[in-house]
């Protein structure tokens, strides 16, 4: 039944998921943003990120610490991979990316299979952070999502200040718009790029290692958050930390939401066997309808600058 | 319209001949060498390879970046699974039912999402096949996540006619074929001189007095008509449908097809698939590990063989015939 207490809980998991999707997509929307250049082997650098978190974890511990050493590991990996492989083609059209990036996803995929076996490893949360807070009376949450959340919020208010607040984020941003002129003032634009792609890696690493407790550490396991990823980099508008901040939330609270609230509204209205048949799909479907009536409506995303 | 794309033109469908020919041939072979298993592979190179020719219709000659087609090959192949599954068992109703829903989603899809191009083109084709993803997951009374199997195939005058391996292989060859032909004549057509030229400028073609989104539309409208076709083959071929078939993956892969193969030609795509689906299965017999070596191979594609397998095929083959080193890359639009 639809509970004020359901409504909270389910608000506080849209935010959690919501979080991660942006430490996720946050790195994405500026490689695409800066230079144009579409990604999507982004989703190993978050897997490489979780398992690395696993690895060191297990070798020094303490899963936190795990956490800590897989963002500057997997910005290691992330350079690796920029260096043999994804500098190549920054010049070349989004369908070579495309199809060059997909393949590095099944070669990544398939390598993690190969080290750490095809099943999925478990991971408990850290003593501490294990455990419910009571925000209300009758009303317990997990204090490690709660933890997420807070963590998550600090990247991105860090992030904004450096994008918003730095000389470098001042570049980032002319670059972006502009990378010729970039150059022309003697900024080492490849060398910019090269910084946001491992900047980008150690966030969605940190997304991937803080996500790893809640679900299982498995390959593929960022290939279902690329796709959330893009449609928040789509709504939010390419290019724009704020709006890929505020998209990402939406995007996590409308697939929470809906997928506990619509399949009750629906057996409200509708003949049982049909609203059963429906329900538990539109959860999932909600945030494509989103995606689709933004794209249609203002092509530019939602938080798109208005003199573009 | 030039020459010099003419002939490439029509050395391309010759290529395609080519390659259909050589499948054409596969099942005697396959009874001498005793393989019950080679002729249903072939089948599904087959399927793919009309699937991804009739991508390309959109992707190559029309410009539009579709990761959406893998939709309209899941709508076929439910539209045959749930016809079979309900005791409906003609063929010709298949068919039609097959064309009008291929051809209905895609008009839809592509009404909408034509609106847009670029990146929002392709994420609105994502969007609207991960929605039809989700809903067919949601179908509970059709199996919902896990699909649902049916017994026999299309019934055209007697049920055992297509039930033989052989002959519905045949079948789907003749699809094929008919696919490509399809393409070859649209691309060779007025119709297709107009979708190069808005492919090339949009702007100047508008500006001589044509529709460049109903040209486009009419284009998508037919690659994913195409597509359901090659779903509701699929269907039939494995007797079974899940939402698996038009998982963004799969649409992915399609693509990948295409650009293997090379999108600037006829034979490209068919190409593309026989020798995706021929590595995926020759590394899958060594290892279970096949999409290591897979990927690898995807990457060194687009770093080395930048026209994809069928340009890099033709150079040679006319370096081999005329002496010539290398044909000129075709000069940039002015």
């Amino acid at each position: 039944m639809i509970t004020p207490t359901l409504a909270l809980i389910q608000l506080l998991n849209g935010l959690q998921f919501g979080v991660t999707l942006f430490l996720f997509t946050a790195g994405l929307t500026l490689v695409l943003g800066v230079m144009n250049f579409m990604n999507l082997a982004h989703a190993s650098l978050y897997m490489i990120g979780a398992y690395c978190a696993v690895a060191i974890g297990a070798a020094t511990g303490s899963y936190l610490v795990g956490v800590v050493l897989a963002v500057p590991a997997t910005a290691l990996a992330a350079l690796v991979i920029e260096w043999l492989v994804l500098r190549r083609l920054y010049e070349r059209h989004h369908l070579d990316q495309v199809l060059a990036t997909f393949g590095l996803i099944m070669f990544l995929n398939e390598a993690v299979r190969l080290v750490w076996g095809t099943a999925g490893l478990y991971v408990t949360i850290p003593e501490f952070l294990a455990g419910n807070l009571t925000l209300a009376p009758g009303v317990l949450y997990p204090v490690y999502r709660l933890f997420i959340i807070v963590v998550g919020c600090a990247v991105a208010l860090a992030l904004w200040f450096v994008i918003a607040r730095t000389r470098i984020g001042m570049w980032v941003r002319a670059a972006a718009d502009k990378p010729e002129m970039v150059e022309g003032v003697g900024i080492d634009v490849r060398l910019l790029f090269r910084g946001v792609v491992i900047v980008g890696a150690g966030l969605a690493a940190l997304a991937g290692a803080l996500t790893g407790p809640l679900f299982s550490v498995e390959a593929g396991m960022g290939d279902s958050t690329l796709i959330l990823a893009l449609v928040a980099i789509v709504i939010g508008g390419i290019g724009s930390i704020r709006g890929s901040f505020f998209a990402a939330l939406i995007v996590g609270v409308v697939d929470a939401m809906g997928r506990v609230f619509l399949p009750p509204l629906f057996a409200a209205f509708l003949a049982r066997p049909v609203a059963d048949a429906i329900g538990p799909a539109t959860g999932s479907v909600l945030i494509y309808l989103l995606m689709i009536g933004v794209l249609l409506a203002r092509p530019e995303g939602l938080f798109a600058k208005a003199s573009r | 319209m030039t020459t010099g794309t003419a002939i490439a033109r029509s050395r391309a469908s010759r290529g395609s001949w080519l390659v259909l020919l050589l499948l054409a041939l596969a099942p005697p072979l396959a009874a001498f060498a005793d393989n019950a298993y080679v002729v249903p592979f072939l089948t599904r190179v087959a399927i793919f390879g009309l699937a991804a020719t009739g991508l390309n219709l959109a992707l190559g000659f029309g410009g539009l970046t579709s990761l959406g087609h893998a939709a309209f090959m899941g709508v076929g192949a439910y539209a045959v699974g749930m016809l079979m599954a309900s005791g409906v068992d003609n063929g010709w109703l298949h068919i039609a039912v097959v064309l009008v829903a291929g051809a209905l989603t895609s008009l839809v899809i592509g009404a909408l999402a034509l609106r847009t191009s670029g990146i929002s083109f392709i994420m609105l084709t994502l969007a609207f096949a991960q929605l039809l993803y989700f809903i067919a997951t949601g179908l509970k009374t059709w199996g919902g996540d896990d699909g649902f199997s049916f017994r026999g195939r299309s019934n055209f005058g007697s049920p055992a006619w297509l039930a033989g391996d052989v002959t519905f292989y045949y079948v789907v060859l003749a699809c094929l074929a008919l696919g490509v032909l399809c393409v070859s004549r649209i691309v060779a057509s007025r119709f297709g001189a107009a979708l190069a030229g808005i492919k090339s400028n949009e702007a100047r073609m508008a500006s001589i007095g044509l529709h460049p989104y109903r040209y486009k539309l009419v284009a998508f409208v037919v690659s994913g008509t195409i597509c359901a076709v090659a779903g509701g083959l699929l269907a039939e071929l494995t007797q079974f449908v899940s939402p698996s078939y038009m998982h963004w993956s799969r649409s992915a892969e399609l693509l990948l097809m295409v650009l293997l193969g090379g999108m600037a030609s006829g034979v490209g795509p068919l190409l593309g698939a026989v020798v995706y689906l021929c590595l995926e299965e020759a590394l899958g017999r060594f290892t279970t590990h096949w999409q290591a070596p897979m990927g690898l191979i995807l990457v060194a594609v687009v770093l080395f063989a930048r026209e994809g397998i069928a340009d890099a095929f033709g150079r040679s083959w006319s370096g081999l015939t005329r002496g010539a080193r290398r044909t000129p890359a075709a000069p940039p639009p002015p």
